[in-house]
C-alpha cells in the first residue's frame, strides 16, 4: 500500500511542485493520473517511487518512509518508467539492458536469464536477447523500459505517459499488458492525457492541478463528469459527452451503447 | 471539389537510409482551401509524404523520390523547396526545435528577413500576424519561457509570416497537453475559416479531425488505403481500427450497437450521434 501524508514539494530553486497531497493506493488498484502541463503529474509519481523526497510531509510504501529507505530498496517493490523511454537505455544489447539491475542486485547468473526472456514476454518484445535497444522503434523501447522494470517483479508500477509517440493500435496494446500485470496482482499506477482508455482501463482516477488533487474517484464517475472536466481545462470526448447526456454507467462504447440498447428496448415496450 | 492546390500522382519517395520505399504510390489531390487530415499508425509515411510535397526530400534531407507532386502549379520534383518559398509553410511536431531565437519577435520576424524582404514588409507581416492570431500578449516574453502549446503557436505563426498558400502540419500537437493541444487546433481552425489556407495535417486527434476535415486519408504502409469526408472514412469502423487508426467514440457506440443487432447508421460527430441516438 501507497500512503501520501500531506506531501509538498520544492525543487530547488523552482517552484512548488506539488502542494499538500494525501491519497492511499491500495495494493492492485489501477490509478490513473491526468492533469495539465505543469499540474505536478510527475513530481508526484517520482515521489511515489522515491526518486524524489518530499520537502514535507510523508510518502509510505508498504510502510516504508520513502526518506529514510535507500532508492535501491525501494526499486524492489516500486518501478518507475520514464515519459522518454531513450533516457532509460544504454546498454548494447537488449539482454544487458535488461539484465543491468539485475545484476547488480546480484541475482545468480542462473537466473538472469529467464527473467530476462520473462519480463521481455509479458511486454511482448521478441527480438533476439543479441539485438541493440537503440536500433528499435519507438514503442518496442517503451515496451523494453518497461520490461526492465519488471524483470525486478515490483509490486507496483508507475508509468510516466507511456502513450506519448505510441499510435492507437499500440496505446491500445499497452493497455492491455497493463490490464495483464494488474490482473496478476501488480498496483499500476499510470500517468496519461488518454482520458478515453483511462475509462476502460482504469478503476480510479486521480485528477492533479497545480500541485493539488482536484478530483480522486472511480474513473467511470469522474470521466462522465462533463461540467468537472469543462470546468478544468479539458476537452470532454464525445465518449464522455455521449455518457453523461445518456446517464451510462462509463464512458466507454460498451457502456453507452448497452445503455441506448436498455432505453430503445424500454421504449419498445 | 474546386481547382488542386496540392497534386500527387504515383509518388514513391525513401531517405538515403531507408532499405525500401517508405511512400510506395501515393495519389492524392487537394482542393484549394481545403483540408485533408493524414491518419495512420507511426511509420505509415505520414510525415515523409509532407516532407516530399514541402520539397525537404530529396532536396534538404538525402533520398530519393519518383512520381510528381504540383504544389500551386510549382513543380516540386523539379524546382525543390526553394520554388516553393512562400507557397509551402511546414510546421513539425516538436516546438522545442522550431523556436530558437530569444524574443517572439524575433521569432516572426526571421522568416521573412530570410526571404529578402524589405524591413517594413518584415514589420508588415509580423505586425499581421501577431494581430490574425492575436499574439499581442506574447510579445515581449521570452519564447523559451512559453508552454510547449505557446511555442506551437508561435512556430505556426513564423510560418505564416511567409504568406504560404499550403501550410503542412506534422503531428502538431503529438506533445502538447490538452490546453496546448487546443490553442494549436483552434488557431489551424480560424486558418482554414478566415485565411482560405490549404492545409495538410498528420494528426491523430480524430475527434477533432472529423469537425474540421474536408477530407481524410488513412495510410498504410506506404500508401492511401482509404480516402474520403469524414463521414465517409470513419463509419466504417472495424477497416479503420484495422488500420490502427482510433474511431470517433460516437462510431464506436454504433458499432457495438450494431454487434448487438441495432440497425443503426454510423454516425462520426457528436450532433449526428445525438440525431442518430435519439438524444
Amino acid at each position: 500500500m501507497i500512503r501520501l501524508e500531506g506531501v509538498r514539494f520544492r525543487y530547488p530553486r523552482g517552484p512548488e511542485a506539488v502542494r499538500g497531497v494525501t491519497l492511499s493506493i491500495e495494493d492492485g488498484e489501477f490509478v490513473g493520473v491526468v492533469g495539465h502541463s505543469g499540474a505536478g503529474k510527475t513530481t508526484l509519481a517520482k515521489l511515489i517511487a522515491g526518486l524524489l523526497k518530499p520537502s514535507e510531509g510523508r510518502v509510505l510504501v508498504d510502510g516504508m518512509d520513502t526518506r529514510f529507505v535507500p532508492a535501491s530498496a525501494l526499486a524492489r517493490k516500486v518501478g518507475y518508467v520514464f515519459q522518454n523511454p531513450e533516457a532509460m537505455l544504454f546498454s548494447a544489447t537488449i539482454l544487458d539492458e535488461v539484465a543491468f539491475a539485475l545484476r547488480n542486485f546480484g541475482f545468480p547468473p542462473s537466473e538472469v536469464e529467464g527473467r530476462v526472456r520473462a519480463a521481455l514476454e509479458k511486454v511482448d518484445l521478441r527480438k533476439p536477447l543479441s539485438a541493440s535497444p537503440h536500433a528499435l522503434s519507438f514503442g518496442e523501447k517503451r515496451r523494453l523500459a518497461i520490461a526492465c522494470i519488471l524483470a525486478m517483479d515490483p509490486s507496483v508500477v508507475v508509468l510516466d505517459e507511456p502513450t506519448t509517440g505510441l499510435d492507437y493500435a499500440r496505446c491500445l496494446s499497452l493497455f492491455e499488458t497493463l490490464r495483464k500485470l494488474n490482473e496478476e496482482g501488480r498496483t499500476v499506477i499510470v500517468i496519461t492525457h488518454d482520458t478515453d482508455l483511462l475509462a476502460r482501463f482504469a478503476e480510479r482516477v486521480v485528477v492533479l492541478e497545480a500541485g493539488a488533487v482536484v478530483r480522486d474517484g472511480p474513473s467511470r464517475e469522474v470521466l462522465s463528469d462533463v461540467e468537472f472536466l469543462r470546468g478544468h481545462g479539458f476537452t470532454p470526448t464525445q465518449l464522455q459527452v455521449l455518457a453523461s447526456r445518456l446517464g451510462a454507467p462509463a464512458p466507454t462504447p460498451s457502456a453507452v451503447a448497452e445503455t441506448l440498447a436498455r432505453a430503445w428496448a424500454r421504449r419498445a415496450r | 471539389m474546386g481547382p488542386s492546390s496540392v497534386v500527387v500522382k504515383d509518388l514513391y519517395a525513401r531517405y538515403a537510409v531507408s532499405e525500401s520505399w517508405v511512400l510506395k504510390g501515393v495519389n492524392l489531390a487537394v482542393g484549394r482551401g481545403s483540408m485533408l487530415v493524414l491518419m495512420g499508425p507511426s511509420g505509415c509515411g505520414k510525415s515523409t509524404l509532407l516532407y516530399a510535397i514541402a520539397g525537404l526530400l530529396p532536396w534538404v534531407v538525402p533520398g530519393e523520390v519518383k512520381g510528381e507532386i504540383v504544389v500551386e502549379g510549382v513543380d516540386v520534383a523539379r524546382s525543390g523547396y526553394r520554388g516553393l518559398a512562400g507557397v509551402v509553410g511546414i510546421v513539425y511536431q516538436n516546438p522545442e526545435m522550431q523556436v530558437v531565437t530569444r524574443s517572439v519577435y524575433e521569432e516572426l520576424a526571421m522568416a521573412p528577413e530570410n526571404l529578402g524582404l524589405p524591413k517594413e514588409e518584415v514589420m508588415r507581416r509580423v505586425e499581421w500576424v501577431v494581430e490574425a492570431l492575436d499574439l499581442e500578449r506574447y510579445l515581449n516574453r521570452d519564447p523559451q519561457s512559453l508552454s510547449g502549446g505557446e511555442k506551437q503557436l508561435i512556430a505556426i505563426a513564423s510560418v505564416l509570416t511567409m504568406r504560404p498558400r499550403v501550410l503542412l502540419l506534422d503531428e502538431p500537437t503529438s506533445m502538447l497537453d490538452h490546453k496546448g493541444a487546443r490553442l494549436v487546433l483552434e488557431t489551424v481552425e480560424q486558418l482554414k475559416r478566415e485565411h482560405g489556407l490549404t492545409i495538410i495535417a498528420a494528426e491523430h486527434r480524430v475527434e477533432w479531425a472529423v469537425e474540421v476535415a474536408d477530407r481524410v486519408a488513412v495510410m498504410s504502409d506506404g500508401a492511401i488505403v482509404m480516402e474520403g469526408s469524414p463521414e465517409e472514412v470513419f463509419s466504417r469502423v472495424e477497416d479503420v481500427e484495422r488500420y490502427g487508426v482510433r474511431p470517433p467514440g460516437a462510431a464506436e457506440v454504433a458499432y457495438e450497437l450494431r454487434r448487438r443487432g441495432f440497425e443503426v447508421c454510423v454516425p462520426v460527430r457528436l450532433r449526428e450521434a445525438f440525431e442518430v441516438f435519439g438524444l
